[in-house]
């Protein structure tokens, strides 16, 4: 009688596995930073597989930018990233511009003023972004303090950006050609003072707070422990997926296209690319999850250091539109590529030479990085999955399009 | 590399399934080849040494318009070593529009021909996973074909705006 019980709870030893459970986590999940559905396949609390469901917040932007002009389209493209629309609007602009100046006969060139003006707003606008990911971040692993102080932070900067543009979400500044001037702003005028004054004002306040995120979160140690050495992207790995901007970084490879491949004007100003390094005494790996979140953390720093720069140059002279009667690009096509706060966000337009496009295709970062959710996850726990989906910074609306 | 020394590289290699190097329209030049042959020449550019793609930014469907017999399947991609892109089109017939997956070179194409299948109803042939993905699986037509109808009613509830 007893060799049987023995027998049968060493059967119980050798296979400690349950059953697959099969778990839907979103999309209505406070920690999948939007919609995102995932389809856990569970053995107990360790995940065999994590299939990412998308598509909730499909609008099919590139089916209705077939039917738009191209400054018709710029609205659109707000909607994709929403806490970096300027950025995004920016992307896009960029492609037709390119496009644009691809025909031979036409003259055209983004006045200086506007480019200073864009790099300005969108550094600016990296910063609330970066926030953003920042104090979620936080808030998923279970701190809620930070997620207080950097939407404290980041107000200030909406407050800008009303300003600016008169909307504190969906952001829509950038046109074709320049900028929208909703507050007409003279070059040299007190109006224009004030604006720099408010930015460098920002930027002295906030500069300091960085240091106070990182005791805060960076050097927590429960949040270190859940996020160093967890979900680590190998380069080749992040290459492959086409994981770009601070996930790419975060694994250790060096390559910003604002500096590799300057557009606009982003080659006259001196900044640092953070890439992540392994940090023994820690325990931070290159590819974890900590690096590519503290990636994101140095990178704010870089863009005060931009946004610093344009200040002491203070704003060119000139227009902020380029002149030119109508948005009509040669018949051709084009790939454009720029550094969104979340990768390389990239444009394909397609266009037969009439005021509507033929075809418009976004490429968004964060549609790239969430593919390689599946593999990292692999073989974690549940609340590793937390931790990763808030370490690639996804926002659906861009990945959903 | 330019893309003419790129053309002339895979003109070298793979003869006849390289069709031409389309420069005549503003904006970016593309290498056009047949589709049977896009995952050997991919797989070429991925390997060899001075080529060294290892990155593919982009893969869009395209369809041109209704009159248009085929649907082009667009390849951007970008060597970080070398710092040279290229851009690869092939054109498939609208009837029976299949060509070879890139999934096995670069993963990005996972999602991406996915998105492509989803929007034209491509079908990229050996893709280890092909379904919809933004749209929802009993989701009728491919909405980015220029002759798309979109339907009236979607479980009961109105389509149209």
């Amino acid at each position: 009688m007893e060799t049987t019980q023995q027998t049968e709870s060493k059967m119980i030893e050798l296979k400690p596995f349950t059953d697959e459970m099969v778990v839907n986590m979103g999309p209505q999940h406070p920690s999948t930073h939007g919609v995102l559905r995932l389809e856990l396949r569970l053995d107990g609390e360790v995940v065999r597989e994590a299939i990412p469901h998308i598509g909730y917040l499909h609008r099919c932007f590139e089916k209705h930018s077939e039917n738009l002009s191209y400054p018709q389209i710029i609205p659109f493209t707000d909607r994709m990233d929403y806490v970096a629309a300027m950025n995004q609007n920016w992307g896009f602009c960029l492609a037709v511009e390119k496009l644009m100046a691809a025909d031979e006969k036409k003259d055209f060139a983004v006045p200086e003023r506007a480019e200073y003006l864009r790099v300005l707003i969108c550094e600016l606008n990296r910063i609330a972004s970066h926030l953003l990911s920042f104090g979620t971040y936080g808030m998923d692993l279970g701190a809620f303090t930070p997620f207080l102080y950097a939407f404290r932070d980041r107000e200030r900067l909406l407050l800008l950006f009303e300003k600016v543009c008169g909307a504190r979400l969906t952001y829509n500044y950038i046109r074709i050609g320049g900028v929208s001037e909703i507050i007409p702003m003279e070059p040299g005028s007190i109006d224009e003072q004030d604006f720099l004054d408010e930015i460098e004002g920002f930027l002295d306040y906030f500069e300091p707070k960085i240091d106070e995120y990182n005791d805060l979160l960076t050097s927590n140690s429960i949040f270190s422990e859940r996020t160093m050495g967890v979900a680590v992207m190998s380069a080749e790995m992040a290459l492959s997926y086409g994981a770009t901007g601070p996930n790419l970084r975060g694994s250790g490879v060096d390559w910003d296209l604002r500096r590799d491949e300057p557009y606009s004007i982003y080659d006259r100003f001196d900044y640092e690319v953070p890439v992540a390094k392994d940090i023994p005494e820690l325990g931070a790996v290159v590819g974890d999850c900590w690096s590519r979140y503290k990636v994101r953390m140095d990178e704010m720093r870089q863009s005060v250091c931009i946004v610093r720069q344009i200040l002491a140059e203070g704003l060119p002279d000139g227009p902020v539109m380029a002149d030119m009667k109508a948005v009509r690009p040669p018949k051709g096509e084009i790939y454009f590529r720029s550094e969104a706060p979340r990768g390389e966000l990239g444009f394909y337009i397609v266009s037969d030479g009439t005021p509507k496009p033929v075809r418009v295709k976004g490429r968004s970062p964060c549609f790239s990085a969430l593919s390689a959710l599946q593999e990292l996850s692999r073989g974690l726990m549940v609340a590793d999955i937390i931790a990763i989906i808030g370490s690639i910074d996804i926002v659906m609306g861009e990945v959903d399009r | 590399m330019t893309p003419e020394e790129i053309y002339k590289n895979l003109s070298d290699k793979f003869g006849d399934s390289i069709l031409g190097l389309d420069t005549e329209l503003a904006g970016d030049a593309s290498i056009n080849i047949t589709p049977s042959a896009i995952a050997e020449v991919c797989q070429y550019l991925s390997e060899n040494g001075s080529l060294a793609f290892d990155s593919l930014m982009c893969l869009s469907g395209l369809d041109l318009g209704v009159k248009e017999e085929e649907f082009s399947v667009v390849y951007h991609l970008y060597a970080m070593q070398h710092r040279h892109s290229v851009v690869l089109k092939t054109s498939v017939p609208k009837t029976d529009p299949h060509l070879p997956t890139v999934a096995h070179i670069w993963k990005t194409a996972d999602w991406h021909e996915r998105e492509a299948y989803d929007l034209y109803g491509i079908v990229f042939e050996g893709h280890a996973d092909l379904r919809r993905i933004l749209l929802p699986d009993d989701w009728e037509g491919y909405p980015l074909r220029k002759d798309y109808k979109e339907p009236d009613f979607y479980r009961g509830m109105r389509v149209p705006y």
